[in-house]
């Protein structure tokens, strides 16, 4: 697990789904990646378009909720396996990263957040000089 | 890669249920603990529904597009929906959490009824897989006219 990053994660273990008054709201799907330079997160959110995503940050909490309009309405299923509802996760952000520079673009129903790591942080080549 | 079929319930389901919650399931009940690792062989879940002209079958399948997919109707009522999801390749970093599942993954099952298998379409619009199955014609509902004697 990464030092500089970390899922508040209690809930999303013991309860996947959660019940709003605006109907439920689901913990989306993460992957998370980092080399010297930055952290990804790729999150699945099918169904949510770009204008609907919030992506935000406020030390040390970054938030990303997915508004998803429902689909269907006054339909019978005939077959149900997975509900629809809103999505939100939020994960802690290390000091080691320049928050000032976090992008997301959101394609295909992925969200992809970038977290660049401060200079600070990085790892330095040391030059190395000969006489 | 497995396969697995559906059956369709006749009448609404009573209630609507996660994916993840179906996955950890049929999870543990495939005997693997390791639910973020490999996709499950009821991969990817499935909505059914119906109006009076098509039958309808979503499914949420983000960062894939249309053309990672093959979907087949075989002998009108036989759908599959076979594709590979890519986990974006990454080179010098490591993976610190991967909870999306990745991998080949294939579904069939019987429809309810028949379909005409010409016609059917699909669409995958911000990962969700939409297939529209136009009802063969002597499948569509037909209003009897109850006469009084």
């Amino acid at each position: 697990m990464s030092t500089t990053l970390a899922p508040e994660e209690t809930r999303d273990e013991v309860a996947p789904a959660e019940r709003t008054p605006g109907g439920t709201t689901y913990s989306p799907r993460f992957d998370i990646w980092e080399n010297d330079d930055e952290l990804i997160l790729y999150g699945d959110l099918p169904g949510v378009m770009p204008e609907d995503l919030d992506v935000r940050f406020e030390k040390p909490v970054l938030t990303i909720h997915g508004k998803v309009s429902p689909r269907h309405n006054d339909i019978k299923f005939l077959h149900g396996e997975y509900g629809i509802g809103d999505f939100h996760r939020t994960f802690t952000v290390g000091e080691a990263i320049d928050t000032e520079r976090i992008s997301a673009e959101l394609k295909n129903g992925v969200v992809t957040v970038h977290l660049p790591k401060s200079e600070k942080v990085k790892p330095r080549r040391i030059e190395v000089k000969s006489d | 890669m497995s396969t697995t079929r559906w059956q369709p319930l006749g009448s609404a389901w009573p209630e609507m249920k996660r994916m993840q919650e179906e996955i950890e399931r049929w999870s543990r009940r495939a005997g693997r603990n390791d639910r973020h690792r490999s996709v499950p062989s009821t991969y990817p879940p499935l909505n059914l529904w119906e109006d009076n002209n098509n039958l309808y079958v979503e499914a949420e399948l983000p960062e894939l597009e249309l053309t990672d997919l093959k979907i087949f109707v075989d002998g009108d009522n036989q759908l599959s929906i076979k594709g590979d999801r890519k986990q974006p390749e990454r080179v010098s970093g490591v993976w610190h959490r991967q909870e999306r599942g990745h991998g080949k993954f294939s579904r069939a099952g019987e429809l309810p009824q028949y379909v005409d298998s010409e016609k059917v379409t699909a669409e995958l619009k911000h990962g969700v897989l939409t297939i529209t199955l136009p009802k063969r014609k002597e499948a569509k509902a037909r209003r009897i006219e109850v006469k009084a004697s």
